[in-house]
C-alpha cells in the first residue's frame, strides 16, 4: 500500500487533512491500529453475566462476538462463519448454547471451535467433505481477550503487552477510580452515526480548550471550564489521555472573562436535571480516551463507555453504554438518568460536539492539502499539564499515531 | 358535570376526532418550530422521554432525552433557541395509526406511530426517526394534555444529533 501524502514538516503541531478522508490511510488504520497491537474495548462483563450470554460488537470495522463459555471464560471471535463468511450472529445481546450458521448449519461451541458440519460424510456414499477435512482447522478466528474489573478488551494481534502495561500506571489509576471492583450495571444504550472521521471524536475529548468556548452548559454551570483547577494527563506513549477537572462556580471572574458561553444569569426552569452529588474522590470530571476505540466518561454522576466503531474514512458510530453500580441508592440512580440529558445524541453538551465534528469534516473534506494548527499550549507534549489551555493530548496522540502508521 | 366526565362521555368517534385534532396541532407546533408553545401540550408534572427501542424492551432506564416536568421541556426549548450549536434543519413529522386503548380512571391511554423526516442544507431529505408513541392524556381545564409521552424509536442509529423534539 502506498500512502501518497507527506506529513507536514512542522510535525505534530500540524495535522494534515488527508488523514481524515483518504481510503488508503483508513485501510492502514484498520490493519495497524484496530487489528494491530492494541486492546480494543468490546464489552462490560455485566452485559454477559452468565454462561452462554453473548454480545455482538465491532472492533474497528470488523464484526465480532463476545461470549461467555460454560466454564465462565470470555471469548471474542469473529462474527464470520469459517465456511462462507456469513455473519451468523444477528442480535445485539442474547443467549446461546452454541452458534449455528443459518446457511449450511456449520456449528460452533461457545469458544468458537467448529463442532459440526452437516453432510460431512456425504449422503449414500456420495459427496461430503474430503477425508482429511479436520474440524479443528476450521473454527472461528479467536481474538486475545483480557478483562479488568468488569471491562472486556480484545485484540486481533497475537502478542500484546499486558493490559496494565498497555494503559500505564497513571491511566490505570484513573480507570480503577470508576472500575474499582464494584459490580457494574448497564443503564442503557444510545447509538449515533456521526458523518466524520473517527479521529475527530478522539481529538474532541482530548481537547479541553474547546469545552470552555463551545459548550454553554459546561461553562455556565462550571462543570468543565478553563478557570477550574484541572489536569491533562497522557500515558508515556502519548496514545491514551485523560482530561481531569474540579467543578467551579457560576460566576464571572477575570479568568473566565473571555468565555462568551458563560451566561451568568442563566438558570434552569427545573434545576433538578443538574444537581450532581460528590461521588468519586478528588476530581469531579475525568474523561479518558483509550487507544484505539474507547472513551470512558465520568462527568459528575453520569458514567458511560463510548465506543468508536469506524464505518469508512468519513463516518463512525458512537455507541454509548451508560452504567451505574449494582445496588446503588435510588437517589443516585435517578441523578444518573437526569444527568444523561447532558450526553448522547441529544445531550445538552454532546450534541454540540457531534454537530461541530460534522462541520469539521465538511470543511476539510475538499482540502486534503490543508492542515490543522495545533499550537495551543506549545508544539510538543508532556505527560502531565495542570491547565486546560492546551492541545497537548492531541499532539501526543498524533505522535504515537505517526509511529504506528509510519506517516 | 366536570370537564373530564365530559371527555369520558364522548362517543368513540368524537373522542377520536378530538385526538386527531390534538395530534395535528402538536405536530404543526413542532414542524413550524413554535417551540415555546410546545410545553403547553403537557401537564406541569409531565414525563416526556425519547427512548431507543432496545432500552425500552430491556427495561433499561436511560433515555436519549428525559424530561420529568414542564420545566425540563422549557429548558430544552431554551437550549434549542439559545445555547446549543447545530446546523440549520427542517423537520417534518407524520403521526398516524392513532389508537385509543381506553380510560384508566381519569387517564386516557393512546398509541400512535410516527415518522420524522429531516432536511439539512445541501442534503437530500432523509428519514430521521421512526417509532411509536405511548401517550397518557388527562383533562386539564377542558382540554386534553399529555401527562406522559414516551417516544420509542425503532431506528438503530440516530443520524448525528437529535436537536428538535419528536
Amino acid at each position: 500500500m502506498v500512502v501518497r501524502h507527506q506529513w507536514p514538516k512542522e510535525g505534530i503541531s500540524r495535522i494534515p487533512y488527508w488523514i481524515y478522508t483518504d481510503p488508503e490511510v483508513y485501510a492502514r488504520e484498520q490493519e495497524r491500529i484496530f487489528c494491530g497491537r492494541s486492546w480494543a474495548y468490546v464489552a462490560l462483563e455485566a452485559e454477559i453475566p452468565t454462561a452462554g450470554d453473548f454480545k455482538r460488537t465491532i472492533v474497528g470495522d470488523k464484526p465480532v462476538v463476545v461470549v461467555r463459555d460454560e466454564a465462565g471464560g470470555l471469548n471474542v471471535v469473529e462474527n464470520r462463519c469459517a465456511h462462507r463468511g456469513v455473519q451468523f450472529c444477528q442480535t445485539h445481546l442474547g443467549h446461546a448454547t452454541e452458534f449455528m450458521c443459518p446457511y449450511h448449519q456449520w456449528t460452533y461451541n461457545l469458544r468458537g471451535d467448529l463442532i459440526g458440519v452437516p453432510f460431512r460424510r456425504g449422503i449414500k456414499q456420495q459427496g461430503g467433505m474430503p477425508a482429511d477435512f479436520a474440524l479443528k482447522h476450521h473454527g472461528l478466528r479467536k481474538l486475545q481477550v483480557v478483562t479488568r474489573h468488569g471491562v472486556v478488551f480484545a485484540s486481533f494481534a497475537d502478542e500484546v503487552e499486558p493490559l496494565e502495561d498497555y494503559l500505564g500506571l497513571d491511566m490505570l489509576k484513573l480507570f480503577d477510580r470508576v472500575f474499582d471492583g464494584r459490580e457494574v450495571e448497564v443503564l442503557g444504550y444510545s447509538r449515533q452515526l456521526i458523518p466524520a472521521n473517527w479521529k475527530l471524536m478522539f481529538e474532541n475529548i482530548k481537547d479541553p480548550y474547546h469545552a470552555s468556548l463551545l459548550h454553554v452548559f459546561l461553562v455556565t454551570f462550571g462543570l468543565f471550564r478553563a478557570d477550574n483547577p484541572s489536569k491533562v494527563q497522557v500515558d508515556k506513549t502519548g496514545r491514551h489521555g485523560a482530561l481531569i477537572s474540579w467543578r467551579g462556580e457560576q460566576q464571572r471572574t477575570a479568568d473566565n472573562a473571555e468565555m462568551k458561553s458563560l451566561l451568568e444569569h442563566f438558570t434552569l426552569r427545573d434545576p433538578s436535571m443538574l444537581q450532581p452529588v460528590r461521588e468519586f474522590p478528588e476530581y469531579t470530571v475525568v474523561m479518558m480516551t483509550l487507544w484505539p476505540n474507547l472513551i470512558i466518561q465520568q462527568q459528575s454522576n453520569t458514567l458511560a463507555m463510548r465506543q468508536l466503531v469506524t464505518k469508512g474514512p468519513e463516518s463512525f458510530e458512537l455507541a454509548w453504554t451508560f452504567f451505574g453500580y449494582k445496588g446503588e441508592p435510588d437517589d443516585l440512580r435517578h441523578r444518573r438518568i437526569r444527568q444523561a440529558n447532558l450526553m448522547g445524541p441529544a445531550g445538552f453538551v454532546s450534541l454540540d460536539d457531534s454537530e461541530v465534528i460534522k462541520f469539521s469534516q465538511e470543511g476539510l473534506r475538499q482540502y486534503p492539502e490543508g492542515t490543522g494548527v495545533m499550537e495551543m499550549g506549545g508544539r510538543d507534549w508532556q505527560e502531565s499539564e495542570s491547565h486546560m489551555v492546551t492541545e497537548g493530548a492531541i499532539r501526543s496522540f498524533y505522535d504515537y499515531y505517526r509511529r504506528v502508521m509510519e506517516l | 358535570m366536570t370537564a373530564s366526565e365530559n371527555f369520558r362521555t364522548l362517543s368513540r368517534r368524537d373522542l377520536r376526532l378530538d385526538l386527531e385534532e390534538l395530534y395535528a396541532e402538536y405536530v404543526a407546533c413542532l414542524d413550524e418550530e413554535r417551540f415555546e408553545e410546545w410545553p403547553e401540550f403537557f401537564t406541569d408534572d409531565a414525563i416526556y422521554r425519547i427512548i431507543p427501542r432496545e432500552n425500552f424492551e430491556h427495561g433499561l432506564p436511560i433515555a436519549t432525552l428525559h424530561c420529568e416536568s414542564k420545566g425540563y421541556l422549557q429548558d430544552r426549548v431554551v437550549a434549542i433557541r439559545q445555547t446549543s450549536v447545530y446546523a440549520p434543519r427542517y423537520m417534518r413529522r407524520l403521526v398516524s395509526n392513532i389508537r385509543i386503548l381506553g380510560w384508566q380512571d381519569d387517564q386516557l391511554e393512546v398509541r400512535a406511530n410516527y415518522a420524522a423526516f429531516e432536511t439539512l442544507r445541501d442534503e437530500l431529505t432523509r428519514v430521521f426517526s421512526v417509532g411509536r408513541c405511548h401517550d397518557t392524556l388527562v383533562d386539564v381545564g377542558g382540554s386534553l394534555k399529555f401527562k406522559e409521552k414516551l417516544v420509542i424509536f425503532d431506528s438503530e442509529l440516530i443520524p448525528n444529533s437529535l436537536i428538535y423534539p419528536l
